[in-house]
């Protein structure tokens, strides 16, 4: 039974997050890490995923919610790509006072406007029940195991997916635009077309994430959820994990989720309780910290890291 | 539609010469807001024509200025002691954020040290919480904030005050900038590092000085911020706004900084009072940046802002 209630709350606490984030992460490092634009409103975009998926999933209740995850992922691409026609004109941080202004504006249409949450009075949206395959994988009744098999089974997708982007066409000529804008333009690389895919690739996995967000993990959910704190807390798991790599988002992920729970379990376990706010303003001493000492220390993250664990082992004990 | 096109295009009009004062007013008021954005921006400005970088955690930094301003003064320094106690701890601020973050990441790509101040937007925010406490706190420095009426227009102390401080502020530095020999050293390392070391202007003592000077500027902005709308957590997101503000005015002119400042609050204060009744209200959290979005699409260097040359 305490065993049964200690897995419960690590797919809940842990391993449900992780994978959420991480699809938000991915795609947050294809923008960012492969094409090199900076955006600063993922949360944003992932708020478009949440209340799409709302929308979708209240008005047409026979849609399978796999299928209105996608729809949701589409509709937040078609914002994303919206908000990513001034990256033509404006790069660098330009772009990201950009995004910020598509982060701020888009919370503030969810708050606004009653149709988003169908008029409840709370502000808020609630998963609904729905089943996948006789299974129950949203609503309050869901158990924990079927959203993480739901969640896992997304991020497996769209890493997949993702991967095999990057290593293709659409993601040289993102990295190309990256490296040197200018250079790529005169090989022939059309910026609008690869910058504008970039972005409604990218918000796509955050539509999805922010679907997943709302109906695997937190079951209901305002915008405060989406604030800006989320966007940061994203793009730390992209710097954290490595820029300009898949397996960086999900270390990334993995590594920003642990921290907070790092962080109120070790004192705890040395007899030493600190006060919440302690806590929290510690929490954000140590991420601070850490992206300058990456940024430092290690610019390719947590991935270049672990390939070179990967590559001092080959030599010892693992030789082939 | 007819309605939407009237709200949009005649009523607000008709509002504002229906009762010039109150117009007076609501532009006043956005003046007022507009240069105390222009006092953050100022410090982001500063930072970037010397070193390149776009400081994020400048906001961050009127916090943590006032903070420590605050604190001290609870724990009974007086004024004048504290003030200088706290010029003292952004100088040496000035000091570790060169040595820790800057030097190491010397040549690295711009984007890369704005994201190094990222994290030092969020290291510098727990940081202070967790010394001076994360309650709203009072700064009183003795600018009464009361309002007085001439010609039937409401003009608040405080505000007036704070207008008239960041006037004397860019007044100061542009004479810093301008006539003296640091400012000249400055300027050049601002143009171009590299022919800057070659005569000899040492880049680290430059780069200590500006970011020192980004530091009493914050003080400055923290003292009117927080005189304002007390010392707390959202201080910080002044520095959000700041953003617009200087791709309005360029990033790297001081005038700029200014006229983009004062179009930002009072575009803002306009569209809040006469047009965002028409939307459900609370535009101000976004205005800006639509503002600043719609400029860029027109002119991507900003008001002032030297010319974008690009080379392969």
């Amino acid at each position: 039974m305490i065993y049964r209630e200690a897995g419960q709350y690590w797919l809940q606490a842990v391993l449900i997050p992780f994978l959420i984030y991480s699809m938000a992460a991915i795609g947050l490092n294809l923008l960012t890490g492969y094409a090199g634009q900076l955006s600063l409103g993922t949360g944003g975009f992932m708020a478009v995923g949440g209340y799409a998926a709302f929308k979708l999933t209240t008005a047409f209740p026979w849609l399978n919610i796999v299928v209105v995850f996608a729809l949701a992922g589409v509709i937040a691409a078609l914002v994303g790509l919206v908000f990513g026609v001034p990256s033509l004109r404006i790069k660098g941080f330009y772009l990201a006072v950009a995004t910020l202004a598509a982060q701020f504006f888009l919370i503030w249409l969810f708050n606004k406007v009653a149709w988003f949450t169908n008029y409840a009075s709370s502000g808020t949206i609630t998963a609904p029940p729905r089943t996948v395959a006789g299974v129950m994988v949203t609503g309050p009744l869901a158990t924990a195991g079927a959203r993480y098999v739901a969640a896992l089974g997304l991020v497996m997708l769209g890493a997949l997916v993702a991967k095999n982007l990057v290593r293709g066409r659409i993601g040289r000529s993102w990295m190309a635009i990256r490296d040197r804008d200018i250079a790529a333009e005169i090989i022939g690389v059309r910026p609008l077309r690869t910058k504008l895919l970039a972005f409604g690739i990218s918000s796509f996995y955050c539509g999805v994430a922010g679907a997943e967000y709302v109906f695997l993990y937190l079951g209901s959910a305002e915008t405060l959820a989406f604030d800006i704190g989320l966007s940061f807390l994203v793009l730390f798991m992209v710097i954290i994990g490595g820029l300009g790599s898949i397996l960086g988002s999900f270390l990334g992920a993995a590594f920003i989720v642990l921290v907070p729970i790092f962080l109120t379990n070790v004192p705890h376990m040395l007899h030493l309780p600190l006060p919440v706010a302690l806590q929290k303003q510690i929490e954000l001493m140590v991420f601070g910290g850490l992206i300058i000492f990456f940024l430092i220390v290690e610019p390719h993250g947590l991935a270049r890291l672990w390939q070179i664990a990967k590559e001092k082992l080959r030599l010892w004990p693992f030789p082939h | 539609m007819t309605e939407i096109l009237y709200g949009v295009f005649v009523g607000p009009f008709r509002d504002m010469a229906g009762s010039p004062a109150f117009l007076v007013e609501v532009l006043l008021g956005g003046v007022a807001t507009g240069l105390m954005y222009s006092l953050v921006a100022l410090g982001f400005v500063l930072i970037f024509k010397a070193s390149g970088v776009f400081n994020f955690a400048q906001g961050v930094m009127v916090l943590f200025a006032a903070l420590t301003l605050v604190g001290l003064m609870e724990r009974g320094v007086p004024v004048a002691v504290a003030l200088v106690m706290t010029m003292a701890v952004m100088v040496g601020l000035a000091f570790l954020i060169e040595r820790v973050v800057l030097r190491p990441l010397v040549n690295q790509e711009a984007i890369i040290l704005f994201m190094a101040t990222i994290g030092l937007n969020f290291f510098l925010e727990g940081f202070g919480e967790m010394v001076w406490g994360a309650n709203v706190k009072k700064l009183d420095v003795g600018i009464p904030d009361r309002s007085f009426i001439v010609a039937g227009v409401q003009i608040n102390q405080l505000e007036m005050s704070a207008a008239a401080t960041a006037a004397v502020l860019v007044a100061i530095l542009a004479v810093f900038f301008q006539r003296t020999r640091i400012g000249r050293a400055l300027r050049a390392v601002a143009d171009d590092h590299e022919a800057a070391l070659s005569i000899g202007i040492p880049l680290k003592t430059i780069w200590l000085i500006v970011w020192s000077v980004a530091g009493l500027v914050a003080i400055v902005a923290g003292i009117m911020w927080g005189a304002k709308s007390g010392v707390q957590f959202s201080l910080s997101l002044v520095a959000l706004k700041a953003l617009p503000v200087l791709i309005l005015g360029g990033f790297t002119s001081v005038p700029g900084a200014i006229v983009g400042g004062l179009i930002v609050g009072v575009g803002e204060k306009l569209g809040e009072v006469y047009w965002g009744p028409l939307v459900g209200g609370a535009i101000e959290n976004w205005f800006a940046y639509v503002i600043a979005l719609v400029f860029l699409l027109f002119r991507p260097q900003g008001l002032f802002g030297e010319r974008i040359i690009e080379r392969v």
